[in-house]
């Protein structure tokens, strides 16, 4: 049983009858749709456990406080009736780890949608929240995260085979110079450099077109709704807490009045209650905020697929280009004719025909030439074709997690809400009891 | 703020007067200046005044009058523009020639009964009225709410008179529902000169200070001051409370266009999705329900409330004021030397401002208790009224969301069928 130590899954099975079935109890507790099927999470169980401050020397020499993360990864096996299971192998990860691991995936596998990290910085954020990166509920909120990550990858079919991914769970200390090793940094820069560059493709792929407004349409989206969220949540805070005065001034009123002055009295207790239960309110809303930021930033993900195709594709374009205006060239070169502009061609008219030989040795090199531009015609296209089989192969297993999770995550809103309603009719019914008695 | 809270009942107090055989209340000088027959004896002015436990509150079951304010409409003239209010009255008491009248009032003679209830009965606690022009917010005269709210509160005012022991059987208030024009009505009774001197007096009076105000008084006066205090806030704080959800609801109204935006890019989503636009777009109704609720029925009572403890401040001064007329007065009396003729006629004088502080006293000690019991059925109906409400609206946005989330559950359920078989 994965065990996704959310936090929040006892305050969910405190929250009283919303008739929640086993399946969807279990849903809750779990942070991800996991799927059990990779052969990874068949032999470990992976947890971040825990997150604690430390101090140290930055790459500038200078003093730094930052956080680390405690990975646990213990084999997946049942226990024994009343024994204990064995104790987990452990080991300490910061942030910045994490975010390296994730760039190396994301180079080595440019055809997968790479599972987000939690965000670095507290964004959309209603004011009573802290953005302050130290923040123990930032950081609780962020180490849940993390594990989210951990079990997106383990969960993956393709990512979870991943030598690298597998010594970040287990090698604390070479894991760095393994990562460095695999040479991949080359492969970003160049790679990465390409995709901010401006370039059109000839002959578009359609799907993959659709694919990036689409998921330029969700991050609009989402923005725009956690926007809301974070304003509707400020003013719902306010709402509440305003209550409090109820309580207050009830109690001093209470004071002076003798029949009235219990059913006042207990009236404002009640008042207090109602704006006290804001507070673990909206902190539970902030797990379906978490929910839609991860989606937010798995749109990043898909575009930076579709970009890596559109590079592919142009490479591709750009390889066949350049064959054809070298055989365009041979062909000129064999019947002598000039059909396009070029210098040579000026030149030999001006400085008068080359020699046989000249033209049967010219004519070589471009033979060869043509051979090698067809091979690597060849492999850029196979290259092509089995990107776009391996991404589509993602893109439709990503569409079918993500339809699952948001709408797991919708029902979960829901499900917030009728708690949240049900507190505020026992709070009430109980202030209009006291009421009576005034 | 006083610990001490004021009894409710005084009728205890009130058997004393049987007893003191040295209160004399024969005098000519002094009437009710309604013009009824003063009454002659000590025991005929407790009755007067006394009030059974039973009758502190108007039964409603013997309920003999009944008064409703409606239909507001505007009415133009060349000087002004203003609005009438129908005012319809049923009753089957004997003083009434009839059992049902109609007539149109305007907010003016409202004030006009009001003022003259309160001068001819200056320690009864005269339920107020609704404020001349509400300053703060752009409300304008003539906006509907203002008017209907405005209405409301005319209605609560007759029918509170209406439901006072003492002030109902007035002639003024009999005029005012019956009488086509009030105008000829409105020029009787002590001028505006008297007016004016009577605060003077009060005035030079107050200056001058209480010699020694009874402790009940103190208390009651404390109480004012503290109740006074505690409504404003209560007040504040429900118009507070209605800013904020005002503003909760402005940001929530614009989930349902989010949701509904993200339709378009969903196939799979997109049901789900249009269900919580759905569900927004309901709580936000709610809401907005709620809202209205508060500030058309809480907020207008606490305010009534408000005006109220004004009220018997006032009332606590006036009586204060009767207090110390009588005492100058006295003082005069008792450092006075020689001239007997104009001795006797001081005392007379003297005599009946002590009847008149007897009178005033006993007057505020009835109503007194009248209007605590009042306030408390009031508010507590008000407060029990916002609660009720509150829950209902708890209740429809939870059956908004367990809608949803059996609409969503049934959709699982399909899919899992489908995907087994």
């Amino acid at each position: 049983m994965i065990m996704a130590d959310s936090g929040s899954s006892e305050e969910v099975a405190v929250i009283g009858n919303t008739d929640l079935t086993s399946a969807e109890s279990e849903n809750n507790i779990i942070n991800t749709m996991v799927e059990r099927g990779t052969a990874l999470l068949r032999k470990m169980e992976i947890n971040v456990a825990e997150a604690e401050k430390r101090t140290g020397k930055n790459t500038v020499n200078m003093q730094e406080t930052y956080t680390v993360y405690l990975i646990e990864v213990r084999p997946a096996e049942t226990v024994p009736e009343g024994g204990t299971q064995a104790p987990p192998d452990t080991l300490w990860r910061r942030y910045s780890e994490f975010e390296l691991l994730r760039t190396y995936l994301l180079v080595t596998y440019p055809y997968i949608i790479v599972p987000p990290l939690p965000e670095k910085r507290a964004e959309f954020v209603w004011h009573k929240l802290s953005a302050d990166n130290l923040d123990p509920d930032f950081v609780e909120r962020r180490r849940v995260g993390l594990e989210n990550f951990l079990l997106r990858v383990a969960s993956h079919p393709v990512l979870s085979n991943d030598k690298i991914f597998f010594l970040f769970l287990t090698e604390e200390k070479g894991w760095r110079e393994a990562v460095l090793e695999t040479g991949f940094q080359d492969k970003a820069d160049s790679r990465l450099k390409s995709l901010s560059a401006m370039f059109r493709v000839k002959n578009p792929d359609k799907r993959f077109t659709a694919l990036k407004h689409y998921s330029d349409e969700l991050n609009t989206v989402i923005s725009q709704l956690l926007r809301v969220r974070a304003r509707v949540a400020d003013r719902l805070y306010g709402v509440y807490k305003v209550h409090g005065n109820y309580g207050r001034v009830f109690s001093e009123w209470s004071a002076i009045e003798k029949e009235m002055g219990d059913g006042l009295q207990s009236a404002g207790h009640h008042m207090d209650t109602y704006a006290a239960s804001i507070d673990d309110i909206l902190e539970e809303e902030e797990h379906y905020a978490d929910q839609l930021k991860e989606y937010l930033f798995y749109t990043d993900a898909v575009r930076s697929v579709c970009r890596k195709h559109e590079l592919i594709q142009y490479e591709l374009e750009m390889t066949a280009q350049e064959l054809a205006h070298k055989k365009q060239q041979k062909e000129e070169l064999a019947t002598g004719t000039v059909r396009i502009f070029s210098l040579k061609g000026m030149t030999s008219k001006l400085f008068g025909q080359e020699t046989q030989e000249q033209r049967e040795v010219k004519l070589a090199a471009l033979e060869q030439s043509i051979q090698e531009g067809e091979e690597m015609v060849k492999q850029k296209n196979t290259e092509c074709q089995e990107f776009v089989q391996a991404a589509w192969d993602d893109i439709e297993r990503f569409k079918e997690q993500k339809d699952k999770d948001l709408r797991e995550a919708l029902i979960n809103y829901a499900i917030m809400q009728i708690s949240m309603c049900k507190k505020g009719i026992q709070v009430w019914s109980n202030a209009k009891e006291c009421f009576n008695k005034m | 703020m006083s610990g001490q809270a004021v009894p409710a009942d005084f009728s205890e107090h009130m058997l004393d007067l049987d007893e003191d055989e040295d209160l004399e209340v024969f005098s000519k000088n002094t009437s009710l200046a309604d013009g009824s027959p003063m009454p002659n004896s000590p025991s005929s002015m407790v009755n007067q005044y006394r009030l059974e436990e039973d009758e502190e509150q108007a039964d409603p079951n013997n309920k003999d009058i009944f008064i409703t304010v409606d239909n507001p409409e505007s009415h133009v003239t060349a000087i002004e523009t203003f609005i009438m209010y129908r005012v319809v009255t049923k009753t089957t008491r004997s003083e009434f020639d009839s059992c049902e009248y109609e007539v149109r009032r305007r907010y003016q003679d409202f004030l006009w009964l009001r003022s003259r209830l309160e001068e001819n009965h200056p320690t009864l606690i005269v339920h107020p009225l609704p404020e001349k022009f509400v300053m703060k917010g752009m409300v304008e005269r003539f906006n509907d709410d203002f008017i209907e709210t405005r209405r409301r509160a005319l209605h609560r005012f007759l029918n509170k008179i209406s439901e006072h022991p003492i002030l109902s059987y007035g002639e003024h208030f009999k005029a005012f529902l019956t009488a086509e024009d009030l105008a000829p009505h409105k020029k009787q009774g002590p001028g505006f000169l008297s007016r004016m001197g009577e605060t003077v007096r009060a005035v030079a009076n107050s200056v001058r200070g209480l010699r020694s105000r009874p402790e009940e008084f103190t208390v009651m006066q404390e109480y004012a001051e503290n109740f006074s205090n505690k409504i404003c806030s209560v007040d504040r704080v429900t118009q507070r409370i209605i800013k904020e959800q005002r503003e909760y609801l402005d940001e929530l109204k614009q989930y349902s266009p989010t949701y509904t935006q993200w339709v378009e890019s969903e196939e799979d989503l997109a049901e789900p999705l249009k269900g919580m636009a759905s569900c927004m777009e309901h709580c936000g109704k709610e809401t907005e329900e709620q809202i209205h609720h508060l500030s058309d029925s809480l907020l207008p009572i606490l305010h009534e409330y408000v005006l109220c403890a004004e009220t018997l401040k006032a009332v606590m001064r006036r009586r204060d004021n009767i207090q110390a007329e009588f005492e100058t007065k006295n003082e005069a009396l008792l450092s006075r030397k020689g001239d007997q003729e104009a001795g006797w006629q001081l005392q007379e004088e003297v005599d009946g401002l002590a009847d008149r502080v007897e009178l005033a006293n006993n007057a505020l000690r009835g109503d007194w208790s009248r209007w605590l019991s009042s306030m408390r059925t009031d508010l507590r109906s008000a407060f029990v009224s916002s609660a009720e409400k509150n829950v209902e609206y708890y209740e429809k946005c939870l059956a908004v969301w367990e809608s949803f989330l059996l609409s969503q559950r049934e959709e699982s359920g399909e899919q899992k069928e489908g995907d087994s078989s």
